[in-house]
């Protein structure tokens, strides 16, 4: 069976990824070839088409580096510094994760709320609701750059105003995805409680909150996703201090391509560690309650 | 009528503003309501409204049109006091404890409007309710003399509008015209012609759809110095920006679209004798249409950050992102206030093109029929 899943899955994930590194690798050599043989030529010395290649793949400030410079600067900067000094990219992606997990964790809650306001009082989800909607379709993101300084102004810096930008992101899809979870339940189950004669906080405690968590967790990926989104663009404005966007920043300030490149895999492997943390609470938690999913 | 009605807050807040301040005048006297009519009127109708449907059963939309007028009246109170040159903020509790009864029969309002059955009550409710944030932002900016560097005020935002419009102008051709708007076609198209192949070729799906889901968790706007360095910093690098991020989202739902047909239809379609494309053209992409939709909304708003942020990493010296990041080093906030509302409006306007496009298109399909 195993294997037979190799053939089914393993086989066309390997060629689309082969497909893309030949690509990478030729789209690199196309892009610095301009660079690599006016180097060479400067240099004086007659070269082939090796030489050529060779040069192309080893520029320190090439237009695309290889897969394989990246991963050089990737592990290097993980692995020759302690994790707590500047030039370590696990330092930079710590600072991020901060900023994103805390306004995660208010944004959730803020969500929550106002979801279980609009579901509780009608008034609320007919005033309130649309607006949520509403603003999803404005691009949040340029707000970003304004409240980081407005919050610098009022004296908050460091981590609050990137937590506040993506709590900002986060409490949307939370507040939409809980609404339509506590919504969800079964009609039959709910006329059962009735029978039993259950309070209304019993009813949300056993009913209502057990139904609404697929939908809670399907949330959480899509929010935990965006807080590192939020976290990292509201790095973009206060300029190089520490994190993965400011990494981004100075990176293509100074044209230090190896190193935004190094940065976007390293936002990439957090974005799916916090992922793959958040579907792991799920399947705990979703099995505590009994659930099959 | 018992004592514990009376004892509602909405009665209690604007009887406990008559005997507290409700500003300072210039020579530092401090006045109350019942010497300026306009506060006062707007006291005592709220009192009315709070008392007056307590005392006996009114038809509902009487009560409701005696909150609104009460509330729209006390809403006149500090924009008339200003008006006046008196000094407001800590100094006029009075004036905000009287809102704050306002703000209650306000909400009674509001709950009686959205219990009806009546038709566009939802839109009249959103928008009270809309109408009332603004009023809050505006109310509380200029009584409390926030600093324009701080937070400016709408009326302060809508001000700037009219004088700057060309620069506005000009900010949106070059950011939503040039950048947003073809980068988002060829990401659409792009993804949707993949996925067609894809269907075709399974092999190929097996393979891209692990990659399109990778994608989808990792910030793409982090591509936005990488494309700036590559294309430039006019528009292209924006666009390029804007294909790659919306190129996933449509390739996975196209693709999840496209399985979306019943093993019956398929078969009735091969009993027809009908070919591929017949099939894919007359059954499987109608049946897609919410799933593309669904992409086409997803990447409305995506294309928008996506433009904006890249601007952040260089530009000619024009576009929603430059104008955002400069004026606000700049303390322009109105501008900057501005230029987020144009976004905000675009954003909105596209999505609602969006949603009628769909309503349109897809009136026939199940998941229209219960709106």
């Amino acid at each position: 069976m195993t294997i037979d899943r190799l053939k089914r899955q393993g086989l066309p994930v390997a060629t689309v990824a082969l497909v893309i590194l030949a690509v990478w690798y030729a789209g690199a050599l196309w892009l610095n070839a301009p660079q690599a043989i006016e180097g060479l030529n400067r240099a004086g010395r007659p070269w082939e088409a090796m030489d050529l290649v060779n040069a192309a793949f080893a520029m320190k400030r090439p237009v695309l580096p290889t897969p394989g410079q990246v991963w050089a600067d990737f592990s290097a900067s993980v692995l020759n510094y302690p994790v707590t000094h500047i030039r370590s990219l696990v330092y930079h992606a710590g600072v991020t994760a901060g900023s994103a997990l805390t306004g995660f964790a208010m944004g959730v809650a803020l969500g929550t709320l106002l979801a279980l306001g609009i579901v509780h009082n009608r008034t609320l989800d007919a005033s309130l609701m649309p607006w949520v909607i509403a603003s999803q379709t404005i691009p949040i993101l340029a707000v970003a750059p304004m409240i980081v300084v407005i919050l610098g102004n009022l004296g908050f810096t460091g981590l609050l105003p990137k937590a506040v930008i993506s709590m900002y992101l986060c409490f949307f899809p939370v507040t939409v995805g809980m609404v339509k979870g506590l919504r969800s339940v079964d009609p039959l189950a709910q006329d059962l409680m009735r029978t039993y004669s259950a309070s209304a906080a019993q009813v949300f405690w056993r009913l209502r909150l057990p139904a609404s968590l697929p939908y809670l967790f399907t949330s959480l990926k899509v929010a935990v996703t965006i807080s590192l989104v939020g976290a990292i663009v509201g790095e973009l404005p206060t300029g190089g201090q520490a994190g993965l966007g400011s990494r981004l920043l100075s990176g293509s300030y100074y044209g230090q391509t190896i190193q935004i490149w190094s940065a976007l895999f390293m936002a990439a492997l957090l974005s799916i560690l916090l992922i793959g943390a958040v579907s792991l609470a799920e399947r705990l938690v979703v099995r505590g309650n009994g659930g099959r999913r | 009528m018992t004592g514990r009605t009376m004892l509602k807050p909405s009665v209690l807040l604007p009887l406990a503003s008559l005997v507290m301040p409700f500003g300072l005048t210039a020579s530092e006297k401090v006045i109350f309501a019942f010497r300026d009519p306009v506060p006062l009127a707007g006291l005592l109708t709220v009192l009315v409204a709070a008392i007056a449907v307590r005392l006996r059963p009114l038809p509902p939309w009487v009560d409701a049109g005696i909150s609104l007028a009460a509330a729209v009246l006390a809403a006149a109170a500090p924009f008339h006091l200003l008006d006046q040159g008196y000094t407001l903020g800590t100094h006029a509790p009075g004036l905000w404890v009287m809102l704050a009864g306002a703000a209650l029969v306000f909400w009674r309002a509001l709950g009686i409007l959205s219990a009806g059955s009546w038709p566009g009550r939802k839109a009249v409710v959103a928008g009270l309710f809309g109408l009332a944030l603004v009023f809050v932002w505006e109310a509380g900016v200029r009584g409390f003399a926030v600093p324009r560097v701080l937070l400016p005020a709408p009326s302060a935002i809508l001000a700037v509008m009219g004088p700057q419009s060309e620069l506005l102008w000009a900010d949106f051709q070059q950011t939503v015209l040039k950048a947003v708007l073809r980068g988002y076609l060829m990401g659409c198209l792009a993804g949707f012609v993949v996925a067609v192949i894809a269907d075709r070729v399974p092999f190929l799906a097996r393979g891209l759809l692990p990659f399109g889901n990778l994608v989808s968790a990792i910030p793409i706007v982090g591509i936005a110095p990488i494309m700036v360095m590559w294309f430039g910093f006019d528009w292209p690098s924006k666009a390029a920006v804007v294909v790659v991020m919306t190129f996933f989202p449509m390739l996975i739902n196209t693709l999840a679209g496209l399985a979306a047909s019943d093993r019956l239809q398929m078969d009735l379609m091969r009993s027809y004798a009908a070919g591929y494309w017949r099939t894919l053209v007359t059954l499987r992409l109608p049946n897609a249409l919410p799933f593309l939709f669904n992409a086409l909304k997803i990447n409305a708003t995506l294309a928008l950050i996506g433009a904006i942020v890249a601007e952040f990493f260089g530009t000619p010296v024009v576009g929603m992102g430059f104008r955002i990041s400069t004026e606000v080093s700049r303390m322009n906030l109105d501008i900057v206030w501005a230029t987020i509302l144009v976004a905000a409006v675009t954003g909105s306007v596209i999505y609602g093109a969006l949603t009628l496009a769909e309503r349109a298109l897809t009136a026939w399909h199940p998941s229209a029929r219960g709106r």
